[in-house]
């Protein structure tokens, strides 16, 4: 076996290992050891992706060297080791971006503890993506759910504790739900490894015995794992988890956390039921049904929302509605839209957070429309990144929204009763997503000072100027202080990082697409 | 149909119909603390049904006494495995959850979760 197969595991022990080490390190110290894990595991992932890229198959590590039904294992094909790379990069860019304002939010005690919750929650995502063992799986997707938690109610006030509280209790059914329908899966087959279990799920199928009790397990851990990622009816907690908690926080937990749950629910799909199965049952289409109540309804909520994160928050609300429903069009093509997007939507969220959180900045703090106009003169990176991730959003060609939007509506195509349905949400929730946010670009970029003399002189009376005695171009920039790269080069690069990242998804989606296919090949 | 079999479905029933009440608790109680207890009860059903699924009628726990080393003579320990984990898991969100409660009670002085709400709106942050 070659060296680079131990790399999987080694990645899951590091980050593992370092979070308790975090604990007894100052804030700064514990940042650093942070990020050189983060940097550390996305280049052994890096390594991995080329060794399976190059093998060309998935390969199995046992751990302990137990053979296959009594041991634990890890299994890597492509798309597990591209997803590995992929929670890295936007980690680290979420955290490098997020650092000024960890250290004005957080309490100087409990700057490291953060970085305990962050390490731990890279070490579940990492054994959520890599993990052949059900039950491996459901407790790291309790780990996940509780360092999610911790990164939610690290700055403290009233909001956070209670969306805290609001998402545990909706994780925590969402977990009772999983697990039971893991018991369920275990008590028709007898084992615990994922490849082992489709064997006798296969059996099971072709005979016909046990149809019900499969189908309530599969159903149970798809509505379970839905409900963790915040599948529309199930989102009361995510507005305030991500609108009121820190930077970094806001942006990890939409890009990535409810990501792992998507991962694991696919990678469910494919290795433990198998796909045949899951077409053959309605499973498919109830997440199809609440995908696409999700896309209209999470766009419709961001509409009435005033509040720039809010509004970023549902429309995370409305991208989860488009991955559940290319998952529920259960065909291979619907599966690589879904994951494009789960690609996609990571790095434009994550992007999207970091822009506002720039703008606000430039703003004196100011979160609504009105204290935001203009702030795209003054903080004119934040500005321009700002517009790069609505316009993804939206779907705009050459950028990475309108490349899963392609592919959804390709995988669309000729499906017999979910086409129709599928294009007219599809029309519905562009218009939707385009209406509130270029309305938000359209605000960052007006002048606070209008032309209406009254309305004018007296934001200019708030802002303490003497109106009339500066032009408008030095009125434009008021409101908030001006922002220049140079001030914060540090999230600067991760923004310029974030607008490359969305172009390379955009332009150059081919091979990205191809290893998707490749990779759900190597998945069964 | 065996009545040994009757039996053990009869069991099984009651894990669902407890695993139910937990979760409805869980779901629908205001109160925060009963929030709480519905989710250990859910969560003790399924350690029931894992329980329940592990255990075969005559045969004891895995450990070698008197010198028996027949597979026949034990049940397989891996449910018993899984429901020791699932208490681990169980007890640290039940811990956490506690916190949380605390928390929330110390800054709004109740445990109904919409009230807590409505303060919140009226806080207006």
């Amino acid at each position: 076996m070659n060296f680079v197969c131990n790399f999987p595991f080694i990645s899951i022990i590091i980050t593992l290992f370092s979070g308790p080490l975090c604990t007894i390190l100052s804030g700064k110290w514990a940042k650093r050891v942070n990020e050189a894990v983060i940097v550390i595991v996305g280049i052994l992932s890096a390594c991995v992706l080329g060794y399976v890229g190059g093998t060309g198959e998935a390969f199995v590590y046992r751990m302990g060297h137990f053979p296959a039904p009594w041991g634990n294992e890890i299994r890597v094909g492509v798309l597990e080791a591209f997803m590995g790379f992929f929670f890295c990069v936007i980690m680290l860019l979420c955290m490098v971006a997020g650092a000024r304002e960890r250290e004005e939010e957080i309490e100087e005690s409990k700057q490291n503890l953060y970085y305990v919750m962050v390490n731990l929650l890279l070490c579940s995502l990492l054994a959520l993506i890599y993990t052949n063992d059900l039950f491996t799986a459901y407790v790291f997707v309790e780990i996940n759910t509780i360092s999610a938690c911790g990164l939610i109610m690290i700055r403290q006030n009233g909001r956070t504790i209670e969306a805290a509280t609001r998402y545990m209790i909706m994780s925590l059914l969402g977990s009772g739900l999983l697990l039971l329908g893991l018991c369920f899966l275990y008590d028709l087959t007898g084992h615990l490894l994922m490849s082992n279990i489709k064997e006798q799920v296969h059996i099971l199928a072709q005979t016909g015995q046990y149809h019900i009790p499969l189908m309530v397990s599969v159903g149970l851990m798809s509505v379970g794992l839905a409900m963790k990622s915040a599948l529309y009816p199930f989102h009361a907690w995510l507005p305030d988890a991500y609108g009121y908690s820190t930077l970094s926080s806001a942006a990890i937990l939409s890009s990535l956390v409810s990501k792992g749950y998507i991962f694991l629910l696919i990678k469910i799909f494919y290795r433990v039921v198998g796909f045949e199965v899951l077409t053959g049952s309605k499973v498919a289409n109830v997440l199809f049904v609440f995908g696409i109540i999700g896309m209209i309804m999470g766009s419709l909520n961001a509409m009435q929302e005033d509040q720039i994160t809010r509004m970023i928050a549902y429309s995370s609300v409305a991208q989860i509605g488009y991955i559940y429903m290319g998952i529920g069009l259960a065909t291979q093509e619907g599966m690589v839209a879904s994951i494009y997007h789960v690609i996609s939507h990571g790095a434009t969220k994550s992007l999207l957070f970091v822009a506002a959180s720039g703008l606000t900045a430039a703003s004196a703090g100011g979160t609504r429309y009105r204290n935001l106009a203009g702030s795209g003169y003054r903080n004119k990176l934040a500005g321009i990144a700002f517009t790069v991730g609505s316009l993804s959003m939206v779907g705009m060609p050459m950028f990475s929204g309108f490349i899963s939007k392609l592919f959804f509506a390709q995988a669309a195509v000729g499906h017999a009763h979910k086409m129709l349905p599928t294009f007219i949400a599809l029309a519905i929730s562009t218009i939707l997503n385009a209406a509130y946010f270029m309305k938000m670009v359209i605000s960052i970029y007006s002048p606070r000072y209008g032309g209406n003399e009254e309305e004018d002189a007296s934001y200019a009376v708030q802002d303490g100027w003497n109106y009339g005695e500066v032009s408008h171009k030095e009125m434009r920039r008021n409101g908030g202080k001006v922002i220049f790269m140079k001030d914060q080069p540090v999230k600067a690069a991760a923004l310029i990082c974030f607008i490359v990242l969305n172009f390379i998804l955009g332009l150059n989606s081919e091979p990205i697409i191809r290893m998707i296919q490749k990779g759900l090949a190597m998945f069964g | 149909m065996s009545l040994g079999n009757l039996v053990g479905n009869y069991e099984e029933a009651v894990a669902m119909i407890l695993f139910g009440i937990g979760f409805s608790n869980l779901l629908l109680q205001k109160n925060l603390i009963k929030k709480i207890i519905g989710l250990n009860i859910m969560d003790t059903a399924t350690y029931l049904f894992l329980a329940l699924k592990g255990y075969i009628e005559g045969r004891k726990a895995p450990v070698v006494v008197d010198g028996v080393q027949s597979v026949e003579a034990y049940v397989n320990p891996i449910p018993s495995g899984l429901v020791l984990t699932g208490i681990v898991v169980s007890v640290s969100v039940t811990a956490l959850m506690l916190s949380l409660t605390i928390r929330l009670y110390r800054r709004y002085h109740t445990l109904d979760l919409d009230e807590i709400s409505t303060q919140l709106k009226k806080e207006g942050k």
